[in-house]
C-alpha cells in the first residue's frame, strides 16, 4: 500500500468522524441555538477533511484545484448560512436554552 | 475506501434527517436542510471518485453553489417576506 | 479598476473550471465574466485601493494557519462536549462592540467566531456590534478581534 493512500484514507477517516458527530450533535443538542454549534464547526471541518483526503488519493492537477475550490466554497459559506440561521431565528425571537431548563 | 466514506455520509445525513422531521422549529428544520445539502455535496465527489468520473465535481460545485443560495433566500423570503 | 480585476479574476476562475480551450468555450467565458464583473465588481472589493486589498490578502494567508489550528482546537472540544453523557454545556448570550470598520473584517470576524471554540455569531452589525452565543459561560472573542484588527489596518 502506498503512503498516499494510506494518509488519504485517514484524513477521510477523520472526517467521517467529524460528520457522524455534527450529526450526533444536532440530534442530542437541546435548542436550535446549540444545534448551530456542530453545523457550523464539526460538519465545516468534516467536510474539509474528506476533500482534502480525497485532493491527497489524487494529487494535483485540475480536478484536485475543482475539490479545493469546493472545500474552500464550504468554508466560507458554511459559517455564512450558520450565520444567517442564527440571526433570523434570533430576529424573530426564538429564546436560547439556559442550563437546567427542559429540552425543547 | 470511497465506498466506505459515502455509506458513513449517507448514514449522517439520515441521522440529521431525523432532525428535519422532527423540527420542532422552522429554523431547526432548515438548518438540518442546509446540513444535508453540505454532505451531498461531499456525497457526490466521493461518489465520482467511487466510478472514477470526475465530472460529477461540476454537479457537487454547482449542488454547493445552489444549497448556498436556497438556504439564503429562504431566510430572506421569511424575514422579509418577499424576495426582490 | 476593481471592473478590469473582477473580470479577469472570473475569466481566471472559468478556465480553471472548463479546462479546455476552444473558442466556443473560451468566447462563452468571456462574455459571462464580462457580464458578472459590470453587475457585480462593486461586491468583490469595494473601492479600496489595491495596495491596500494586497496588503490585507498577503495579512490574510498569515492568518489562516492560526485559524486552522482554532478550528481543530474547537472541534475536539465539540466532540468532547457532544459525545460525554451528561453534555457538560452552559449556554449564554452575550454582547460586545468591535472596532473594525470595513465590511470585508466584520463579515471575517463574525465567521472566525462561528468556526472556533465554542462561539457562534448571531448578529453583526455593520457598526461592529456583535451578538454571540456561546456553549460555554466565559469564552471570549477579544484575542481574535485584535489579529483581523491587524489585517484590516496592517498594524
Amino acid at each position: 500500500m502506498d503512503l498516499r493512500v494510506v494518509l488519504a484514507g485517514l484524513f477521510m477517516a477523520a472526517g467521517c468522524f467529524f460528520l457522524i458527530v455534527a450529526a450526533i450533535g444536532i440530534l442530542r443538542f437541546p435548542d436550535f441555538y446549540t444545534r448551530m454549534h456542530p453545523a457550523g464547526k464539526a460538519d465545516t471541518l468534516g467536510q474539509a477533511l474528506i476533500i482534502a483526503g480525497l485532493i491527497i488519493y489524487w494529487g494535483i492537477n485540475l480536478v484536485s484545484v475543482k475539490l479545493l475550490i469546493i472545500a474552500l466554497f464550504i468554508m466560507v459559506a458554511n459559517p455564512t448560512a450558520a450565520y444567517a440561521l442564527a440571526n433570523a431565528a434570533y430576529a424573530s425571537g426564538v429564546k436560547p436554552w439556559k442550563k437546567g431548563e427542559e429540552r425543547k | 475506501m470511497f465506498t466506505a466514506a459515502a455509506l458513513v455520509v449517507a448514514f449522517a445525513a439520515v441521522l440529521v434527517l431525523y432532525r428535519a422531521i422532527k423540527g420542532p422549529r422552522v429554523y431547526d428544520r432548515l438548518l438540518a436542510v442546509n446540513v444535508i445539502g453540505t454532505k451531498t455535496v461531499v456525497l457526490l465527489a466521493l461518489i465520482g471518485f467511487m466510478y472514477e468520473r470526475p465530472y460529477f465535481l461540476d454537479v457537487a460545485l454547482v449542488y454547493a453553489l445552489i444549497n448556498f443560495i436556497a438556504t439564503i433566500a429562504f431566510l430572506k423570503y421569511r424575514e422579509l417576506g418577499r424576495l426582490d | 479598476m476593481s471592473f478590469v480585476l473582477t473580470a479577469i479574476i472570473m475569466f481566471a476562475f472559468w478556465l480553471l473550471l472548463s479546462g479546455e480551450f476552444t473558442p466556443i468555450l473560451l468566447g462563452s467565458g468571456i462574455v459571462s465574466s464580462l457580464l458578472v464583473a459590470y453587475i457585480s465588481h462593486d461586491l468583490l472589493f469595494g473601492n479600496a485601493r489595491f495596495g491596500v486589498l494586497a496588503g490585507r490578502f498577503w495579512r490574510f494567508l498569515l492568518y489562516l494557519p492560526w485559524l486552522f489550528k482554532e478550528i481543530v482546537v474547537a472541534n475536539f472540544d465539540l466532540v468532547y462536549r457532544t459525545l460525554h453523557p451528561k453534555m457538560p454545556i452552559d449556554p449564554e448570550v452575550r454582547n460586545f462592540q468591535a472596532d473594525l470598520n470595513t465590511d470585508m473584517g466584520i463579515s471575517m470576524l463574525a465567521n472566525s467566531i462561528t468556526l472556533t471554540p465554542g462561539t457562534v455569531t448571531m448578529e453583526a452589525k455593520s457598526d461592529g456590534s456583535f451578538t454571540v452565543h456561546s456553549l460555554v459561560r466565559g469564552s471570549d472573542a477579544e484575542d481574535m478581534e485584535r489579529r483581523i484588527k491587524r489585517i484590516e489596518r496592517g498594524a
